[in-house]
């Protein structure tokens, strides 16, 4: 309980900083998704998990790092085709609810697929950055680079959504789902490789996360209900939202964590989350619909 | 009508012999094959709570809270304050009805439904658990707790009876039918119809003066309060709680899950659900115990096998049969029947677009 203004302090704020990053590079996938299909991936963060455990064993099995993550990127981009093919596809016509529940046997079925096959053991990559230390305050160079190449994966899905006739017929789509096909714009495909897109970012997300975090098959559960508030609180579908909204919520990690205790800073961000949700109900930066 | 209710007796007797008949049948193995029983009793109670919400659109995932909070409230005060279960267990179903009604007041002014409502519920669920989790100094953390046991386990005062399984059953049973009369209750009431309109069409049900806010908390406060008793009721049959075992995001989807693969639209739907994922979590795993090649071939990982078999049936069911096995079964039962005996029209277009009448 004892919370200063000193060093330490800050260091926990720029390490929240840092972990904003990643977590709005998280939501970034799971808002791309929602706002474009409409459906909530309940299983995205064990999409992550997987892409998680994919990296590893390209790692331990001989390959340099970097193609282990694209092979990582590429690998969860097709498992994502592949959950709105065979799964959402089915009942996109159905109630709402019922393709957010889909992906919830989705979440079951991944997370005991990886137990049966990967164990239930913590697995680590032993790569060791080191650390870069800066006026008594030290900061993990995982986490540094972390942050850096997931303001790239941003920027370059900004780029593309932007720039590109594939990226604009995407945003066309999300902004009217019944005008688009009349415009001859195949929404079979799009959906199609918008899930890609949101499956690659998970396995860049994973490709990042490998570099910090152990992997184990429950970690989705630690991660998915933080990146679902973060999508809410900015506005579900609303990408420029979810990465405020990652900003601000992993700040009260970083503060809870440091002043008080871990989960209390988890527990109190979640609080804040329906709190706001309360007095804005569409997030901060989404619109009535 | 009447042969419904001979069905009832007659299912309400064999339920009630039960016990006696496994008793008889399996000597040996008695007290695995009551567990199992009490363990399918208990969770139905929970689920049919929670398909109160559900079959009215109100697809709760918070519900993993009020177990929990049903849960920790009766043993904290049972261990630390000496109080007993039977003032424990109101004070754990108060306490969720009003954090219920606390989260759901704002959420229906507001008309959160949805995916918003299914997340934010989330929220909820993720918020008790850390709290207890973070309250390890009283709650054991994420280790869980236990009851402190009393005498030989068996009391009235302290509601202990797990080493009796014979008793733990007709507790059990007893819960279960207090269960099925709420539903029944809520399905016979008029606020039923209103829910059913107001789920289909908010605006509509309002401009007929329907209190649509007010109707769903009635319902909410309902589901938190049986999930919360069922909660208390389950921690004291294990003699243990633990934020993932009676708590947390995995219970909330288990509950859900359960149902909707049972039927959320009728009566024995949950029950049936139970009865699904119970036996198939067991059958798999005594399958794979008695086969010395599946286990050769599995090992360690057919622990998993039955949630892995589970998520995939979920997914089927939710495509394929989203009324649940029961649901389709009762369907599929009556257009059978349908053409042999023409079931009379049911008064049904006057007397569900009435109005509720509310006293106040």
């Amino acid at each position: 309980m004892d919370c200063h203004l000193d060093i330490f302090f800050l260091e926990a704020i720029i390490n929240g900083l840092l972990l904003a990053g990643l977590l709005a590079l998280l939501a970034l996938g799971l808002n791309l998704v929602f706002g474009v299909i409409d459906v909530v991936w309940i299983c995205y963060a064990e999409l992550v998990m997987v892409g998680m455990y994919g990296i590893h064993y390209a790692y331990k099995g001989g390959m340099p790092f970097i193609v282990a993550a694209l092979i990582g990127i590429v690998l969860i981009a097709i498992a994502g085709a592949i959950l709105h093919h065979l799964v959402i596809r089915p009942v996109l016509d159905s109630a709402p609810i019922n393709q957010l529940l889909v992906t919830g046997g989705v979440l079951f079925f991944l997370q005991a697929a990886a137990t049966m096959a990967f164990g239930i053991d913590f697995k680590n990559l032993g790569i060791r950055l080191g650390s870069v230390g800066f006026a008594d305050m030290s900061f993990a160079w995982s986490r540094i680079i972390t942050f850096a190449i997931a303001l790239a994966g941003m920027l370059a899905l900004w780029l593309f959504l932007s720039r590109t006739f594939l990226g604009t017929a995407i945003r066309a789509i999300a902004q009217d789902r019944q005008i688009m096909p009349l415009m001859g714009v195949d929404s079979r495909k799009i959906y199609l490789v918008t899930s890609a897109i949101g499956g690659g970012l998970a396995g860049l997300a994973a490709a990042l996360m490998v570099l910090q975090y152990d992997i184990y098959p429950q970690i989705g559960l630690q991660f998915g209900p933080l990146i679902f508030m973060i999508c809410v609180l900015g506005g579900l579908g609303n990408m420029i939202g979810g990465f405020i909204a990652a900003f601000i919520i992993s700040q009260f990690i970083a503060i809870g964590g440091s002043c008080v205790a871990t989960e209390w800073g988890y527990a109190i961000a979640f609080l804040f989350f329906m709190v706001v949700i309360f007095i804005r109900p569409q997030g901060l930066l989404g619109t009535k619909s | 009508m009447m042969r419904v209710a001979r069905g009832a007796i007659i299912g309400l007797m064999l339920l009630l012999a039960l016990p006696l008949a496994v008793r008889a049948l399996f000597p040996l193995s008695e007290k695995y094959y009551l567990h199992l029983l009490v363990q399918i009793l208990l969770w139905s109670f929970i689920y049919t709570g929670w398909s109160l919400m559900g079959r009215f659109g109100l697809t709760s995932l918070g519900h993993g809270a009020f177990t929990g909070i049903g849960a920790y409230t009766v043993v904290l005060l049972w261990n630390f304050a000496g109080l007993t279960p039977w003032l424990g267990i109101p004070a754990g179903v108060a306490l969720a009805v009003a954090v219920a009604l606390l989260v759901g007041y704002p959420c229906f002014r507001l008309r959160i439904t949805g995916h918003y409502f299914a997340l934010l519920t989330l929220a909820l669920t993720e918020f008790v658990r850390l709290c207890i989790v973070g309250l390890r100094d009283y709650t054991g953390g994420s280790l869980g707790t236990q009851p402190a046991r009393y005498g030989d386990g068996i009391s009235l005062y302290a509601m202990q009876f797990e080493p009796d399984r014979m008793l733990s059953y007709y507790v059990a049973l007893a819960l279960w039918l207090v269960g099925l009369a709420i539903w029944r209750w809520v399905d016979r009431s008029m606020d039923r119809y209103a829910l059913d309109a107001a789920s289909q069409d908010e605006d509509a049900a309002a401009s007929v003066g329907i209190d649509v806010t007010r109707e769903k908390l009635k319902v909410t406060a309902i589901s938190a309060a049986m999930c919360a008793a069922g909660g208390a009721v389950y921690g004291q049959y294990q003699m243990y709680i633990g934020p993932d075992t009676i708590a947390g995001l995995g219970v909330s989807l288990n509950i859900v899950f359960a149902v909707i693969a049972g039927g959320m639209w009728v009566l024995l739907g949950p029950t049936v659900g139970a009865v699904f994922t119970q036996l198939l979590s067991e059958g798999l795993r005594v399958a794979i115990q008695s086969s010395a090649l599946l286990k050769a071939w599995l090992g360690s990982a057919a622990l998993a096998l039955d949630t892995a078999l589970y998520g995939l049936l979920l997914v089927l069911f939710i495509i394929y049969m989203p009324k649940g096995i029961l649901g389709t079964a009762i369907e599929w039962w009556q257009k059978r029947a349908a053409p042999a005996a023409p079931q009379p029209l049911r008064p049904s277009s006057a007397e569900t677009t009435t109005p509720p009448v509310r006293a106040s």
